[in-house]
């Protein structure tokens, strides 16, 4: 069964192909070469559209505790977007913390096929394969937090070596079922247990004597020498404090040159200037990442409405907690794995703090040079919720009218964003590498983000109108695995993706200690921590997918 | 998950039955009989060891087939208008099935537990809090506040395992550990320190409880209070235990809200959560809600991710419309607001469904026997027991896999509900 994909205008900028037009064939869910005689079964008019591979979300928090906390907190968000049972879909809800079947269709019909939980918890991963199980048609995975639990920690302080804690990385990717490694506020949700309020790069737990940096360098190393492609992804010390520029430039510089992840950069780009003592960060920072080539970074961009904010920086989130909107939030310490605090909030245009935050993101945006290294999130639902993506892209692709909307905001703040002067708009071609090429590259996915042959068929087709959030927000068709699932901007089918994750290799008797140490202080066994393959699979509708590490990946 | 050859011994088997989900039992299973070996208690050895009866579903009392009986249950669901999946005792999987077949049956959801879980559910809606879980409890509390519950009945095994425990992570004396009991007092001896430290205990009647609470969170906030006693409590008292709620380092605070069943007690324990977090301005302190018994905590987790809401949530427009007082599957029935009840309960023989002249279909585990023969009836078995699966512990935060101990045949819950949705016409 051969399905020709014919004329249309393709951004695959894996191959770099900058909108030629070329035909596209798929077979049992992968594009293949064009079939030497010629015969096809079905064919897809596609003249005079524009075709990416299926965009992904390389950070969304879609899976897990804390989401499912912002769900159950959250009744009368939900009630303003309650979604009914069709014959395909089941019914849900939708907005700030969406169900888990209404956010996978909502994905699809914008063209997403992936979509990255960035924040499990070791302890809570089942939970959070659980949920990504019901999640229908996008691929999912997630990167596992690691920094403050008091395993690594105590690895530290009895300062083991790396090939120890390298081991230890490795084991808990495997189990936990991840592709990836997470560090939130690096060993500062623990050092809140010990009642510290903040957590400065250089600044030590007060039981372990052991500082982020030292925790960041750790587990950089461990992932890049694991061959763990997807870089050590770090949400930073203060997150939300004006000032907070300094300590992230200082991260950023001060890894050595390890690959290293900055999510939701937006949040940690403040200066203290101005009559607000809240100013604009991002030109320091863009400048930074420009000239450390290691580096990548995204967003985080902030939009206007009511949102959640679900974070594993419950000493932040605890910070934040008298800015709630509506009034009530939620902080958790958690199995002396990690924690986390939800907290619903609105962000609004008439706030200078707010718009301000707006102008910081979309600067980022605009002055970082390289679409390689820079990825459009929102941090779903942090900054806004992820439906909001065709908007931003909108923001971005589209000068006057970011300059239309910036002359509506608090006036101060646009007296402090020199956000109207920067002229870049960016490209399909940029936009295809941010939400595909780069994102894939990124998180490691080999057979995702691009149209070569052997690829996955994750296809996203669109109709070119200048307008583009309408334009990304309804594409002409969806394929997923080959399977066309969206029609029109409508879901004509329901199909369930795949769980990609990685395997490094570690020592079974990383498992000594480990075991002893679960004996000792846990009320869970080793045993039972552990998720094994089978619950992926679970009853059938879910599948794992391996995907390859990086050469020279050491264990 | 060890299993020795001849004697089909299994180690490190984690317990559905309680809240605290123990997972470190010894099982013994010889053909169809479960004896729990080690560190079983008297809820888990009535969950492990009740012995399976029925093998065979039944209809109004006939035996038939699992076909005839899933058949016979989809019917009642096409013809019902108004119909209540309640009950809602099961593994993950069960309750995922449960939540489909409610959305294409257009019916309500609820759980046996519901009035319990809506006394933390409607705090957490309403203001939220700060909470902590079961193995940071172990490490670090060094001041533990039991208020309104006498814990040790439901949840025999918490003092052993997480405040008598011989070591902390963080070098704590655990013998210097602090108990006090507010309002109840315990039945037992579970809180005593194995030295033969006694718990302090300040009782109040239930019903005096909310002043007392409102009293203590004032005297936490520096408050000066006139009156000298409270709901029987001398306020100087309540004032020592303020101070040492500010004192501690790490103070849990805990409440089975199961046991308390007084009017309103969502108020209080609202009060507690307040408190909790005005303590964290200065110091740490933590709620740490006790629930979760027969899966209880798994409803309102697969329910809120799958819908976006706890149960007690309505399909009936198509749609889910949640109202914790509307949806009330007790209220409905007994208002005759319901023409068909399924009622799911895999864990516990003795919880059948509240008894009405309602048609009622009974997922139940083998075992059950009913005052009132129910229309349907489909013996299942336990997961965990009979078949793999998983469960949410009380704290939320850890959901344990459950092995399959022993191939009785029994189906599950999963495929039982499975099978009747797929029974039902589109
Ligand atoms: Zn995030």
């Amino acid at each position: 069964m051969i399905t020709k994909l014919t004329g249309g205008r393709i951004y695959d900028p894996a191959h770099g192909i900058d909108g030629e037009i070329h035909d596209i064939y798929v077979r049992d869910g992968r594009i293949v070469d064009a079939p030497v005689d010629g015969k096809i079964n079905d064919e897809v008019d596609l003249r005079g559209k524009v075709v990416m591979a299926g965009a992904i979300d390389m950070h969304t928090h879609i899976g897990g505790g804390k989401i499912n906390i912002a769900r159950t907190m959250l009744p009368e968000d939900h009630a303003a977007d309650v979604v009914a049972r069709t014959e395909l879909m089941r019914s849900g809800c939708g907005h700030a913390a969406p169900s888990t079947l209404t956010a996978g269709y909502r994905y699809a019909e914008m063209g997403y096929t992936a979509g990255f939980e960035p924040a499990i918890l070791p302890i809570n991963a089942r939970q959070a394969h659980m949920e990504m199980g019901d999640t229908p048609i996008i691929d999912k995975g997630g990167y596992a937090m690691l920094g403050s639990d008091d395993y690594l920690l105590r690895m530290m302080a009895a300062n083991n070596d790396q090939e120890a804690i390298n081991n230890y990385v490795a084991w808990i990717i495997n189990h936990t079922q991840a592709i990836g490694i997470k560090v939130v506020n690096p060993g500062g949700i623990n050092a809140f247990k010990f009642n510290q309020r903040k957590l400065d790069l250089d600044e030590k737990n007060k039981y372990y004597n052991v500082s982020p940096r030292e925790i960041l360098m750790r587990l950089a190393r461990a992932v890049k020498e694991l061959g763990v492609p997807h870089p050590l992804h770090v949400h930073g010390c203060n997150l939300g404090v004006p000032g907070n520029l300094g300590t992230t430039l200082d991260t950023m510089e001060g890894i050595e040159g390890l690959p290293m992840h900055m999510t939701h950069i937006q949040f940690h780009s403040y200066g203290t200037e101005g009559d607000f003592k809240f100013s604009s960060g991002a030109a320091e920072i863009a400048e930074s990442i420009n000239r450390n080539k290691n580096i990548t970074v995204d967003v985080g961009q902030i939009l206007f409405g009511q949102t959640v904010t679900a974070s594993g920086d419950t000493m932040r989130q605890f910070a934040g907690s008298p800015h709630a909107h509506p009034n009530k939030y939620v902080c958790m310490d958690i199995e002396c794995d990690a924690g986390c605090g939800v907290v619903p909030f609105k962000y609004k245009d008439q706030s200078y703090v707010n718009a301000l935050q707006w102008m910081i993101g979309l600067e980022t945006f605009l002055m970082v040079d390289d679409p390689w290294r820079i990825f459009l999130t929102t941090d779903h639902p942090n900054g806004a919720p992820f439906t909001s993506y065709p908007h931003l892209i909108k923001l971005l692709m589209d000068k006057s009218f970011r300059n239309d909307t910036l002359s509506t905001l608090h006036p101060e703040a646009q007296k402090a964003s020199h956000l109207a002067t920067l002229d870049r708009e960016y490209t399909l071609y940029d936009i295809a590498i941010m939400t595909r090429a780069g994102a894939a590259k990124l998180v490691g996915l080999a057979d995702r983000g691009h149209l070569g042959v052997g690829g996955a068929a994750d296809i996203t087709v669109y109709t070119d109108n200048p307008d583009r959030e309408k334009m990304f927000s309804k594409p002409d068709y969806v394929f997923k695995d080959g399977t066309m699932v969206v029609k029109d901007g409508d879901l004509i089918n329901v199909t369930w993706g795949t769980t990609h994750v990685v395997k490094p290799e570690y020592d079974s008797s990383v498992e000594v200690e480990l075991k002893k140490y679960f004996d000792r202080y846990h009320t869970q066994k080793m045993g039972n921590f552990k998720m094994s393959d089978d619950e992926i699979v679970d009853d059938g509708r879910g599948s794992l997918t391996v995907q390859p590490l990086h050469k020279g990946g050491k264990v | 998950m060890t299993e020795s050859s001849e004697a089909k011994i299994w180690h490190e088997i984690a317990s559905p039955f309680c809240g605290i989900a123990s997972d470190d039992l010894t099982i013994k299973v010889e053909g169809n009989t479960v004896t729990v070996e080690e560190n079983g208690d008297a809820v888990t050895k009535k969950g492990f060891e009740t012995p399976i009866t029925d093998l065979q579903p039944r209809i109004n009392g006939e035996q038939v087939s699992l076909e005839q009986a899933v058949n016979h249950a989809a019917e009642l669901l096409t013809q019902s208008k108004q119909p209540v999946i309640g009950g809602l005792a099961t593994d993950v999987n069960g309750l995922r099935a449960a939540m489909a077949l409610a959305d294409k049956s257009r019916a309500t959801v609820d759980s046996m537990d519901s009035d319990s879980a809506f006394r933390n559910i409607l705090v957490l809606q309403d203001t939220g809090w700060m909470v902590t879980t079961l193995t940071e409890v172990r490490n670090r509390v060094d001041l533990l506040v039991v208020v309104g519950s006498d814990i040790e009945v439901d949840y025999p095994r918490f003092f052993e395992r997480m405040v008598w425990n011989k070591e902390s992570m963080f070098d704590q004396d655990i013998a210097s550990r602090q108990v006090v009991y507010l309002g109840k007092a315990p039945s037992g001896d579970a809180s005593t320190s194995p030295a033969g430290k006694k718990a302090q205990v300040l009782t109040c009647d239930d019903a005096d409880l909310p002043e007392v609470v409102s009293v203590l969170r004032a005297l936490v906030n520096g408050k000066q209070i006139q009156a000298e006693q409270v709901g029987g409590i001398a306020v100087a008292d309540l004032a020592k235990l303020a101070e040492q709620l500010k004192q501690a380092a790490y103070s849990v605070i805990t409440w089975a809200s199961g046991s308390m069943t007084f009017d309103h007690a969502e108020t209080s324990i609202q009060v507690l959560c307040e408190m909790i977090k005005e303590l964290n301005a200065e110091t740490r302190s933590n709620g740490l809600p006790l629930g979760g018994k027969d899966g209880s905590t798994s409803v309102y987790n697969v329910s809120s991710w799958q819908s976006g809401f706890p149960m007690r949530t309505s399909f009936n427009r198509g749609f889910p419309d949640y109202d914790p007082y509307l949806s009330d599957s007790k209220k409905m029935l007994a208002n005759g607001e319901v023409d068909v009840l399924v009622w799911v309960s895999s864990f516990n023989v003795s919880r059948t469904p509240p008894e009405s002249t309602t048609p009622t279909v009974v997922i139940g585990r083998s075992g059950m026997t009913f005052n009132q023969e129910p229309e349907v009836f489909i013996p299942v078995g336990v997961p965990g027991i009979d078949h793999a699966g998983r469960t949410f512990r009380g704290d939320s935060s850890v959901a344990v896999p459950l092995r399959k101990l022993r191939d009785s045949g029994l189906p599950s819950t999963f495929d039982v509900l499975s099978a009747i949705e797929l029974a039902m016409p589109n």
